[in-house]
């Protein structure tokens, strides 16, 4: 009952807190539809390629490539020159019998790109040469056979139909994100306002007060736990629902599991906020734990593929909370994963919470002995 | 013969090097009001954390109703107010009240009567639907107070409960406070104010860490041959009158 109590103080508390709120519901929004607007506006890299010397059919297909655009240099210094101004991404040259190329290379997408429609256009040359010798050879033999040549059926365009499994042609890295900063957001904001509560309680003296009166130490935790519980599983919902209706994405797993995921990932970040709070003495040493413990877990969340980290460094994301709810929570919104099959995760999100609940409850020892 | 409310016996605490507490005795008879004074620093506040198991102490031990302390749901019989005011800000008055009286484990017909009783006796009628933020220090000391006169509780330990609050409205807390004491309740209280100390049954004088006496006021100011409990702690401090 007093647990039900506290939860109520606490919730009375943050709704008169009109600031704190607006930021917990209208922040993560807004940084959503910020990101939404910035990775779907265009998520092709546009390639200017400088050509010196080169056939003039190449050039041509070069052109016709989507998003790359070539300019024509007479002599190998104007194209140098045009690089280093930043004016093309990279240099075609030929000579001797050779494709020379040079590439600005201060960005590592342009690179690829330019390397990748480069190599396109000089195989589809090849092919196309080789297309023109066989269809010359064809009606040579036709001749030679007096029998009609067979239609061009062989080099006839095969047909590409693209299906995709999740979302559309449009579904890009804001899609791959979203789960992920969906737990990036509660957890950040459960922690940070939890611990500043709690260090609020502590020098205010009102934790003080309160374990001078006959409540235990776990019904205060839980008091904690269940209104924090509330608020995450409202931010979560808030989120989630913004994303669908306004942006449109695609949620293919159950939205209850997604929110069940939230929920154990703020009750975790609850917890270490409680912790944390105990070694601040001040609301900005508070804040101090940001770069601390919030922003290193952006890092191993799977917004960077984990894959591509050397494998040391693959370990420590095994100690951040936020990777098994963003694993979780990507698997419930883009492939549809049912909560059983995401059993692994759960647990590992239950035993960080068990053990800084655990350590939360002992810890309050310091102001009450019993 | 009395009952004796809390009873310490040889509280000995250390902070570190610094020695707060000696050696501690003195009990609470039911139904009397002890006043524990001495200048500040002298270990007041130590003492009354050590009764309520808020710290353990080094040596010693502290009893409440015959029962060694921290114990807590003794805490249930006990009315406590600290020296700071420990209220919670964007709560109103009554929020807080019955926030605190359910944490003490009132049930909810008695909390509804409380709070206005213990609202009258320190004057927040009016003022118990505003915000505690528009409080004035002495209003937030009051309603810090009547939190802990909620329930009736065989004990009262009021750490300062005076401070800033105005002389007509401190003559009618002690009236209560008698009232309570009358009642076969008793009051540990502790306060700088000296004309306070003549309206308690018992004197502790605490320095460095010492009960320097324990006695009824005007046995103490015979004592020092002093006309006023004033008189009494400078001489005890050793000022030249």
């Amino acid at each position: 009952m007093k647990t039900f109590a506290i939860a109520k103080r606490v919730l009375t508390e943050l709704s008169r807190d009109k600031r704190t709120l607006a930021l917990m519901f209208v922040a993560p929004i807004l940084i959503i539809l910020l990101l939404s607007l910035i990775f779907s506006a265009s998520s092709t890299t546009n390639t200017k390629m400088g050509v010196v010397a080169v056939p003039t059919k190449l050039e041509q297909r070069l052109d016709d490539t989507e998003h790359v655009t070539v300019k024509r240099y007479t002599t190998e210094s104007a194209a140098k020159k045009a690089l280093k101004t930043d004016r093309i991404d990279a240099i075609v040259q030929h000579k001797d019998n050779q494709y020379d190329l040079t590439y600005a290379n201060v960005d590592a997408a342009q690179t690829t790109a330019a390397k990748m429609a480069f190599k396109n256009a000089l195989t589809n040359q090849t092919i196309t040469g080789l297309q023109q010798k066989l269809a010359q050879t064809t009606a040579a033999l036709a001749a030679v056979t007096h029998q009609q040549p067979q239609k061009q059926q062989s080099t006839k365009q095969v047909k590409i139909i693209n299906h995709y499994a999740y979302g559309d042609a449009d579904t890009g890295f804001f899609n791959k994100i979203l789960p992920i900063l969906i737990g990036f957001f509660v957890f950040f904001f459960v922690f940070l306002i939890s611990g500043m509560a709690l260090l609020r309680e502590r020098t205010s003296g009102t934790l003080d007060r309160l374990l001078a009166t006959p409540v235990k130490r776990y019904e205060i935790v839980f008091g904690y736990m269940l209104s924090y519980g509330v608020l995450a599983i409202i931010q979560t919902l808030v989120i989630v629902l913004v994303t669908i209706l306004i942006l449109g994405v695609q949620v293919v797993g159950n939205i209850g599991s997604l929110v069940l995921i939230n929920l154990l990932l703020a009750l975790v970040a609850l917890s270490f906020g409680i912790l944390l709070s105990t070694f601040a003495n001040s609301e900005f040493q508070m804040m101090q734990f940001i770069p601390i413990v919030v922003i290193p877990q952006v890092f191993f969340t799977g917004i960077i593929p984990l894959d591509s980290m050397a494998n040391w460094v693959q370990v420590i994301s095994y100690v951040m909370p936020i990777r098994y709810s963003g694993a979780a929570s990507s698997a419930i919104m883009l492939r549809g994963t049912h909560l059983s099959a995401l059993w692994p995760e759960m647990i590992v999100l239950l035993v960080f919470l068990v053990i800084s609940t655990i350590l939360n409850i002992t810890g309050l020892k310091r102001y009450r002995k019993v | 013969m009395a009952e004796t409310m809390i009873s310490m016996h040889h509280l000995a605490k250390r902070f570190g090097k610094q020695v707060v507490l000696s050696d501690i005795n003195f009990d609470v008879q039911k139904g009397e009001i002890v006043g524990l004074m001495g200048p500040s620093g002298a270990g007041k506040s130590t003492v009354i954390k050590a009764i309520l198991g808020m710290i353990a102490v080094d040596r010693g031990k502290a009893t409440v109703f015959d029962t060694q302390m921290p114990n807590r749901e003794l805490l249930a019989r006990i009315g406590y107010m600290a020296q700071t005011d420990a209220l919670y800000d964007t709560l109103t008055a009554r929020e807080n009240l019955v926030f605190y009286g359910k944490m003490k484990g009132l049930d909810k017909t008695v909390l509804t009567h409380d709070v206005e009783h213990v609202a009258m006796v320190v004057d927040l009628l009016s003022d118990l639907d505003k915000r505690v933020i528009n409080f004035s220090g002495g209003m937030q000391r009051r309603l810090s107070l009547a939190i802990a006169l909620l329930g009736t509780s065989d004990l009262l330990i009021l750490d300062e409960p005076t401070v800033g609050i105005d002389p007509a409205l401190r003559q009618k807390i002690w009236r209560e406070l008698h009232q309570i004491r009358d009642a076969g309740r008793s009051i540990l209280i502790t306060t700088h104010v000296m004309d306070e100390a003549e309206l308690v049954d018992q004197v502790a004088l605490l320095m460095a860490g010492k009960v320097m006496a324990f006695n009824p006021p005007e046995i103490l100011k015979a004592q020092y041959q002093v006309d006023s409990i004033e008189s009494v702690f400078l001489k005890a401090e050793g000022v030249q009158l």
